[in-house]
């Protein structure tokens, strides 16, 4: 039923086994490295070095090559404050409508039956594996110009949250919904039965059983959100100080050969994603630890 | 949730069948079904079905023009080209760096596993800005020295398969890394025990075993880097028969004025989320459903 190509993404299979796996997790072992073990390990991190820590080593050293004042002066220099504030702004908004709306889609999806859910659970993915630029396309033709609703969205703050609204559907549903299928209803039964209100049921019982699935899939969503950037090219228009975001201001600035200013708007970014990895990392755990 | 338990129940507590009769038949299961179908339908089904509305809006005559054209052509296969280079070292990479993962203790892994994600939650412009100022022939770090050494990564082939070898890396150890602790290594000691190679161990006993989780980490990477754009936009300067991929030549199109253009790039469009759908329906298709309930 949960049979979606996103769950082991949004998921963090190292560090958080779903509860029946449980037992099997305690039995496994590791060993110390071998010499083929330590090659390959060699050979992987030489790769990985080259690809992803090195590259992203320079963009914090790009970003201070300039000293304090000039990284500090980049960040404050007033488009870029307008873009970074618009990005913060409008990926925050659009978490919390993805805490509530992601929520109430898991919920659906687990608990109610209806002819057509298994193709919603196909539909819940498509914007993670549509390229942006086509989730871009695909947003115009609804809320563009030449919208049937008669609305044209296209070129304001709306096409930005939209644009973040659609890539970051799947995350809190794809968190939620594993944790939702394993919780008991007799537990809701019994609260139910000892005569709490479906609204008390689901504050005591329900909410604090899904609140850290509800918190990695809103941290995801809001590193997905500050970051996005395909599909904004052909809808938001890119206008400074008004619909311009931070992946937008970055590019800007690495076509005007700016690469200094670059990395440091890509710094604040780059910092976010790895706060967003080391809070899912720390919340998984504790999942892991209370099962 | 105590406070809650404990106070004593109202005389009118229901009995257990009735409370379920009473939640079939509730008003508010209704509503909130309603309002998540009305919600997905304007956000992805309308706006979708409107694509491929828009692609054929003219007949399938332009979309079977815009596919002959030769920008078109050689995008889409540069594309191919170098989405299954990405997809092929990651594979590789995956498979190696999962059985670290689960199988060896080693200083910095739970590092190195939570390292692994950061492409998943990094900007793709900041991607292509890293590898930009790394590999860039005229002020990278190694750049310089690559290209005097005659290779050319930044604005060629090579820099755009890192760019989408980046964003789609962890696809496939996600896949790989529950599978791998799930089977454990028992079998693996009793054919190593039996006398057979460690390679022989890999081929007969945990390749099989992994297949399924691999083939589902293969084909979304391919989803993934069919699609990539902002990385790829970056590292390859998008120059049409030489540097542009199908995502780009979408963007390149849909900017320019004509009908023709924007035919072609809605017929791009729409070929790219047919595979990105297919991909979708065929990993969904094939995952086992372990969690029925």
């Amino acid at each position: 039923m949960t049979a979606s190509a996103v769950a082991p993404l949004v998921e963090r299979p190292d560090a958080a086994p779903s509860p029946n796996r449980r037992g099997r997790w305690r039995r496994r072992r590791t060993t110390a490295l071998t010499p083929v073990a330590g090659l390959g390990l060699g050979i992987t991190m030489l790769w990985f070095s080259l690809l992803v820590l090195i590259p992203l080593i320079a963009i914090l050293v790009q970003a201070s090559s300039g000293g304090w004042q000039a990284y500090w002066d980049a960040l404050t220099s007033p488009q870029t404050a307008a873009a970074l504030r618009l990005t913060v702004s409008q990926a925050l908004l659009v978490t919390l409508v993805n805490i509530v709306m992601g929520t109430a889609i898991a919920w659906v999806l687990v608990r109610d039956r209806f002819w057509g859910k298994q193709f919603l659970e196909v539909v819940i993915d498509i914007p993670f594996a549509l390229p942006t630029i086509v989730a871009g396309l695909v947003l115009l033709s609804l809320y563009g110009p030449s919208s049937p609703l008669g609305v044209d969205w296209a070129n304001t703050r709306v096409a930005v949250f939209l644009a973040f609204l659609f890539v970051t559907l799947p995350f809190v549903v794809r968190t939620v919904q594993p944790v939702l299928l394993e919780l008991e209803p007799e537990v809701e039964e019994a609260a139910a039965s000892l005569g709490a209100s479906r609204y008390v049921t689901f504050r005591s019982i329900i909410l604090p059983a899904l609140a850290p699935a509800i918190t990695s899939g809103a941290a995801l969503s809001f590193a997905r959100g500050i970051s996005e950037y395909g599909s904004l090219v052909l809808l938001s228009g890119n206008l400074p100080y008004s619909t311009e975001v931070a992946s937008v201001r970055i590019l800007s600035y690495v076509e005007g050969d700016k690469l200094t200013e670059a990395a440091a708007v890509a710094s604040i970014l780059l910092v976010v994603a790895v706060l967003v990895i080391v809070v899912l990392d720390i919340i998984s755990r504790r999942v892991a630890r209370h099962v | 949730m105590s406070d809650t338990l404990a106070r004593p129940a109202p005389s009118t507590t229901p009995s257990r069948g009735k409370v379920l009769t009473v939640r079939s038949r509730s008003p508010f299961r209704w509503v909130l079904r309603v309002v998540v179908i009305a919600y997905l339908f304007l956000l992805v089904i309308w706006p979708v079905a409107l694509v491929a509305k828009a692609t054929f809006s003219q007949g399938l005559a332009p979309v079977l023009d815009a596919l002959q054209q030769p920008e078109v052509v050689f995008a889409f296969k540069l594309t191919l080209s170098v989405a299954f280079w990405a997809v092929l070292i990651n594979t590789a990479f995956g498979i190696v760096i999962s059985l670290l993962l689960v199988r060896y203790t080693f200083p910095g892994r739970r590092a190195l596993s939570a390292m692994i994600d950061v492409p998943l939650s990094v900007s793709p412009i900041v991607v292509g800005l890293a590898l930009l100022l790394v590999y860039s022939g005229r002020t990278g770090w190694m750049g310089r020295a690559l290209e005097s050494a005659g290779l050319q990564i930044i604005y060629a082939p090579p820099g755009m398969i890192m760019a989408t070898a980046f964003v789609s890396l962890p696809l496939v150890i996600r896949e790989l890394v529950p599978v791998l602790t799930e089977i454990g290594t028992e079998q693996e000691q009793a054919a190593r025990s039996l006398g057979a190679s460690p390679l022989q161990s890999f081929l007969r006993i945990t390749l099989p075993a992994i297949k399924w989780a691999l083939l589902y980490g293969v084909v979304l990477s391919l989803a993934r880097s069919l699609g990539e754009f902002g990385a790829v936009k970056i590292v390859s300067g998008g120059v049409a028969m030489r540097t542009q991929t199908a995502t780009l030549l979408v963007e390149e199109r849909y900017q320019q004025f004509g009908v023709e253009n924007t035919i072609t790039a809605y017929t791009a469009s729409f070929i790219l989320a047919l595979i990105a759908v297919l991909a979708l329906v065929v990993v969904t298709s094939l995952r086992p459903k372990e969690n029925q309930p």
